[in-house]
């Protein structure tokens, strides 16, 4: 147990120094390296308590998927950090703000949660059962929260639709290339084999 | 002294030595993919290969090996120091952790976990980061277009990497890549879903970045990418984590489809040959795969690369998801497990 223990502490303390450095780095390119660090940390104090499938969907979704296009954004823009830091006290106070309502929430959640009595039975303690909690988890999410997981993907996918459209646009000037056309093509259409007589032009 | 090997200090002592077990015969071998490539490519283009050092060139991997080692490290005076030295160490790093989860036999596993098979597709997907920080942090235009198109890439094929995964898991009913393995015992995966495993190979061919799909390299146009600054060593652990790769994507594949440990028929004389013989001669030859395709195809234009990805394997692959769940269910094979 004094291993768990210990491991919790140092994946807890790099996650919370990692977070810190996201707001504290100079680079945004370096942020964003700070917070992969924080996710991978988060999934290794997820399988410390036994969350193996949270773990991996975390590392896959967030780190393998999210942070690759923060990256690539960051990377791509031409930021002036200079410019971005420079309204840091004039922002203060609203940020501040927005910070103490999720700190009030965190404490409110941390004080005052408890397990539903309704769902006792369906939540077995990491290795209490020979139920993964992958199973469990599928479980749960497919029957009782089966509407809220249904609508939650619909929003999603209303979003990405809704992304799409803002930035598609069609160019009149591009030429762009038909497959199908191109497929369709027969020997016929295309070449054409001709005696040329010694002397004479096609 | 049977408390010792079950507690901590034992444990990591066996783990260590499981890893090592690994690791070594794993470069080893990568050391000699680079020979099978180049004796393959010879071969096919009616040339002799490395001849010179040692009996049939067998020592030239380590001649190479031995020339990078000794060579200058050069850092671009404008690169970002400590990124520029990492990005290679996180590429060959993750070339290696995701060897911890692959099935050698029945009980021959290093970390036999419950989710295996998605442990492969997070080490998988973490891939691309190896490249885009190669790429920024060289500080060189050729490098940064080499990571950009490479971000792209494997983002694309990714999804369609997802979604074959989920249909294997599907006929397995577990997410441990031994009980995949063991679900094989009647048929191989490969022969129900022969499109999915083709489809998963050619996203594994662009997964890793080789040919035809190699544009992130693309010699011809960005001289070589997103390594384009490095040099020996640094250079040499690119290259040592996109041959383990390969393996790597060998060894998902009959893992995946071609039964892992399991002989081709479960009878004698097949079953004589123990399990790992037969694993590693399925490696061998989807290995042999991978050099066949770069030897015969020429370069993808990078936007049929991506209406390859996009518009043909994405939507195949949802289409043979539903339909292979509709069977399942339909028939009940599905409840069974």
């Amino acid at each position: 147990m004094i291993v768990q223990t210990v491991l919790f502490y140092i994946f807890s303390l790099a996650a919370v120094g990692a977070g810190a450095a996201v707001v504290a780095a100079r680079n945004p390119v370096h942020s964003v390296l700070f917070l992969i660090l924080a996710f991978f940390n988060t999934a290794a104090l997820f399988v410390l308590i036994g969350a193996e499938f949270l773990a991996m969907i975390l590392v896959i979704v967030y780190v393998g998927a999210v942070a690759v296009l923060f990256l690539f954004v960051v990377m791509m823009l031409d930021i002036d950090f200079r410019e971005l830091r420079s309204g840091f006290v004039r922002y203060l106070p609203i940020g501040a703000f927005v910070g103490m309502i999720l700190l009030a929430e965190l404490i409110f959640i941390a004080v005052s949660w408890a397990v539903p009595v309704t769902i006792v039975g369906a939540v077995a303690p990491a290795g209490a059962t020979a139920i993964s909690n992958t199973r469990a988890l599928g479980d749960i999410l497919y029957t009782r929260y089966l509407f809220a997981f249904q609508a939650a993907g619909l929003i999603l996918l209303v979003a990405m639709i809704g992304a799409i459209v803002l930035t598609l646009r069609r160019r009149a000037d591009t030429r762009k290339q038909s497959i199908a056309t191109q497929i369709a093509r027969t020997r016929a259409q295309s070449v054409e084999v001709v005696k040329v007589p010694v002397g004479e032009k096609v | 002294m049977d408390s010792f090997w079950t507690g901590y200090p034992g444990v990591t002592i066996i783990t260590a030595g499981e890893v090592l077990a690994v690791v070594v015969p794993l470069l080893i071998a990568v050391a000699y993919l680079t020979y099978f490539e180049r004796k393959v490519l010879a071969l096919s283009q009616l040339r002799k290969g490395p001849n010179v050092v040692g009996p049939f060139g067998l020592l030239q991997p380590f001649a190479d090996g031995l020339k990078l080692l000794i060579k200058e490290t050069v850092i671009p005076s404008g690169a970002n120091r400590l990124v520029f030295i990492v990005a290679p160490l996180v590429t060959f790093t993750l070339s290696l952790v995701a060897w911890a989860v692959i099935p050698f036999g029945a009980r021959a596993v290093i970390a036999n976990i419950n989710v295996g098979i998605l442990y492969l597709f997070a080490i998988s997907s973490l891939g691309v980061y190896g490249i885009i920080l190669a790429g920024w942090a060289s500080n060189s235009r050729y490098a940064f277009l080499g990571a950009l198109r490479s971000a792209a890439q494997m983002v694309s094929y990714e999804v369609a990497i997802g979604f074959v995964l989920v249909t294997v898991l599907l006929c397995a009913g577990s997410l441990n890549l031994g009980k995949i393995v063991e679900a094989q015992r009647t048929v191989w995966f490969v022969v129900p879903l022969l499109p999915m495993a083709v489809v998963f190979f050619i996203s594994g061919l662009a997964e890793t970045n080789r040919a035809p799909f190699d544009i992130v390299e693309g010699e011809s146009e960005l001289v070589a990418g997103y390594f384009v600054e490095y040099s020996a060593m640094a250079f040499a652990l690119f290259y040592l984590g996109e041959y383990a790769n390969m393996i790597l994507i060998s060894a998902m594949t009959s893992v995946l489809f071609f039964g892992g440990w399991l002989a081709p028929f479960g009878v004698p004389p097949f079953t004589w040959v123990p399990g790992w013989i037969w694993f590693f001669a399925k490696i061998a030859v989807l290995a042999f795969v991978f050099l066949w395709v770069r030897a015969t195809f020429p370069r993808f234009r990078y936007d049929q690369l991506m209406r390859l990805g996009w518009k043909v394997f994405l939507p195949f692959s949802l289409f043979y998801l539903v339909l292979t769940a509709g069977v399942l269910t339909a028939t009940g094979w599905a409840t069974a497990r």
